[in-house]
């Protein structure tokens, strides 16, 4: 069951196409990476989803019915990129007023406060002024006052950025949690690391246009470039390293990266080490990550683009 | 609806709670009650004497100088100016008049002495009694008896009455209500409409403007604070208006007390004449209460100054939504809008003293003004000088226009308060108009 499936969606500005033709699906209960360099149209794209925009074409639908703002907005959790409070008012307050605008009543609202209070231990808070705060524990506010009403969409817009790494872990935690208990999660970030920890799928945008999409282990395996690592006792010598099953990409110590030759399978390799007599102490299966993806796949786009540009003049390469 | 209620109620609450609000509240009626009662406080307490010393080498005016209000003459002879003038504050004078001799068809040289400005009604209660003297003595010279001149003399009073219903008016009195009400709304528009501004401005720097647009739609955003800063202005005038009456009840048993101590005091001749000044304030004050059709001056006011700041409180808000980091950004985006609230103002002081003129009636007519020019009419009589047609056409006038510049202005509101980074221009804004979100 998908929770939001995005079909052809369109929107242009006067200068450029913000998002251009994107279509993906985003099954309940995963944690959605959105990724893309700044610029990509990743905003436009979570402002669509969130209904603070209007598509000029294509359809979101929202547990397939389609996309409503004015009622499915309150099972939506936004945390933008850019955070803001109201700096004069009190941290307490803040939480009740937000609360109550997505829907609660405001005994719900009181108890919801406490419950997420007490679990993040920010009690003491709850009369102080919001520009009395730390920045980082503005950023636990914020998140707090984002999931209070137990969203079933929780979209959060790089929300590590400013947190320390004790705060970051916690959120981290949180967002495991919420996702344990039902909520889908879309993560909008550019800090790969993050996504490969975190995601379960993922879609990559650029320039407005979708990229890919898809889980991040299959993503892993589409891009993979058959690369493994073997680990031996003793160095062989060049002449026990000849072969045409693998060839050697890189060498360190006693650690050889080398590339599965096409037709060949990985114990084409490990029988060329046995028969050699050498004797191997670890064998593993290098698969790209996420960001290697991203950089690959973003550059290649460019490259394509640069490549049309100089399409007069013949290419040898 | 709910979620309005809840923003109109943030906007409310926070600006009620702050301590600047109570200190403006309560600091405005005290000083239009203390502007009322510090010149009848000043008139029944004055105590301050004058001495005057006079030197007169013309010999014309020999004891002709009575005692005036505090100010008492003392005409010295065989006393040489030239010591005197440097000697008069050691004697217990606080001035000295020196009239030397002259030709009573071109008079010249007279000269008043002080080491302290002696203020500007001593100086023209002392120029008018030598002038009266010398007027006196010209007419001696023609042959005219003074006292004949007086009795020729006319100075009667005619009763305006306006209206069918030939009410007593006064057009001074509503020259200063109908330029007190234009001067409050103009005041109340820019006060209220940069407040306006400076929310949305706020929100929008302070990025919770997308957290909120995530739970309202923009317009709800946007006529919630209007709203609210609408309620927290009605409530201060409300306030206001209680408190004036309570000033205006308290006044009578204060003064009056007043005057009656001054009385059992022993009553001398400058004591009793005062406190005649503060009953003289007193039917000043109670005739300007009456003479004004009080329920249709406020009735118009609370309309002209909600529908005043609505008609412009959007535009300012569309304003705070186009500005971004840079706050001078705000003062050239404001002046296509600050612009038309000063000529209104303009407009207003024309047509406070000329209330049916061309002007008057098409400043009281156009939305863009008509707050501020109407009111200045309307204490001059409904529907004497302000034909009812023209009230109507001017109400149903503002209310369109209030609807067209908040619909306008919640469009542009929507599109600038999520555009960051980019110095926006009104030409731009205004394409933004035709735009669907």
């Amino acid at each position: 069951m998908n929770l939001i499936e995005i079909k052809h969606l369109r929107k242009y500005y006067a200068t450029h196409k913000a998002v251009d033709d994107i279509s993906f699906i985003i099954p309940k209960g995963s944690i959605f990476g959105l990724l893309g360099p700044n610029g990509a149209g990743k905003t436009t794209l979570l402002r669509m989803i969130t209904g603070i925009f209007y598509p000029d074409q294509g359809e979101i639908l929202f547990n397939g019915r389609p996309f409503d703002p004015r009622t499915d907005i309150h099972s939506i959790g936004y945390m933008p990129e850019e955070r803001g409070l109201y700096k004069k008012m009190k941290v307490g307050e803040q939480a009740l007023y937000l609360a109550q605008l997505k829907g609660l009543s405001e005994k719900e609202a009181k108890d919801k406060i406490k419950y997420w209070f007490d679990k993040f231990e920010i009690n003491a808070w709850y009369n102080k002024k919001v520009e009395e705060l730390s920045k980082g524990m503005q950023q636990k506010v914020q998140f707090i006052s984002t999931i209070m009403h137990g969203p079933e969409l929780l979209i959060l817009d790089e929300p590590f950025s400013g947190l320390d790494p004790i705060n970051a872990n916690l959120i981290k935690q949180e967002i495991f949690d919420l996702s344990r208990n039902g909520t889908t999660i879309i993560f909008s970030t550019h800090r790969m690391e993050q996504v490969e920890e975190i995601c379960d799928r993922i879609v990559l945008v650029n320039q407005g246009k979708k990229l890919l999409d898809g889980e991040v282990k299959q993503i892993k395996q589409d891009f993979k470039q058959h690369l493994f690592r073997i680990g031996v006792g003793v160095m062989p010598n060049f002449a026990q390293m000849a072969t045409y099953h693998f060839s050697i990409i890189k060498q360190e110590g006693l650690a050889y990266t080398v590339k599965l030759s096409e037709g060949s399978t990985t114990n084409d390799i490990l029988m060329h080490f046995i028969r050699q007599e050498i004797p191997i102490t670890y064998f593993q299966e290098i698969l790209p990550s996420i960001n290697e993806v991203f950089i690959q796949q973003v550059t290649s786009i460019t490259d394509t683009a640069a490549g049309v540009a100089n399409e007069s003049q013949p290419a040898y390469s | 609806m709910n979620k309005i209620w809840l923003i109109i109620k943030r906007e409310f609450m926070t600006r009620v709670r702050k301590r600047s609000f109570l200190v403006v509240t309560l600091l405005v009626p005290l000083f239009f009650a203390a502007m009322v009662v510090i010149p009848i406080l000043i008139a029944t307490n004055s105590k301050e004497e004058k001495r005057i010393a006079v030197i007169d080498d013309s010999h014309l005016f020999m004891n002709r100088f009575p005692d005036d209000k505090g100010v008492y003459y003392k005409y010295l002879v065989n006393t040489g100016v030239d010591s005197f003038q440097h000697k008069y504050a050691d004697y217990g004078y606080s001035g000295l008049l020196y009239i030397p001799e002259f030709d009573i068809d071109r008079p010249a040289g007279i000269t008043y002495y002080s080491n302290a400005q002696p203020g500007l009604a001593v100086e023209s209660r002392i120029t008018r009694r030598v002038n009266d003297l010398i007027e006196e003595e010209r007419l001696k010279k023609v042959n005219i008896d003074a006292s004949q001149l007086k009795a020729v003399k006319s100075d009667i009073s005619i009763d305006f009455k306006t209206g069918e219903e030939g009410k007593k008016g006064s057009s001074a009195v509503a020259y200063g209500v109908g330029y007190a009400s234009g001067f409050i709304i103009y005041i109340i528009l820019m006060f209220f409409g940069m407040s306006v501004m400076r929310g949305v401005m706020e929100e929008k720097v302070n990025r919770i403007a997308e957290v909120m647009i995530s739970s309202v739609k923009p317009f709800q955003l946007m006529m919630g604070k209007i709203i609210g800063i609408a309620a927290v202005g009605l409530l201060q005038f409300m306030i206001w208006v209680v408190l004036i009456i309570c000033v205006q009840l308290l006044l009578p048993l204060f003064l009056s007390g007043d005057a009656v101590s001054a009385m059992s005091e022993g009553g001398t001749m400058m004591q009793s004449s005062s406190s005649a000044a503060a009953m003289e304030a007193m039917e000043k004050i109670q005739f300007v209460v009456g003479s004004v059709n009080w329920t249709v001056v406020i009735t118009c006011f609370i309309f002209y100054f909600l529908g005043g700041y609505l008609f412009y409180s959007a535009l300012f808000a569309a304003v705070g939504s186009l500005v971004n980091e840079d706050p001078t950004d705000a003062q050239a985006l404001t002046f296509p809008i600050t612009l038309p609230i000063i000529i209104g103002i303009m407009v207003m002081i024309s047509s406070v003293q000329n209330p049916t003129g061309p002007l008057a009636f098409w400043g009281s007519i156009i939305p863009f003004t008509s707050p501020m020019v109407m009111m200045a009419r309307i204490p001059y009589g409904v529907p004497g000088t302000v034909p009812y047609w023209q009230l109507g056409l001017s109400i149903g006038l503002l209310i369109a226009g209030f609807l067209f510049t908040t619909w306008m202005a919640g469009k542009i509101y929507r599109t600038g308060i999520l555009m960051y980074g980019k110095k926006i221009t009104w030409k731009e804004a205004i394409k933004w108009i035709g735009r669907k979100a």
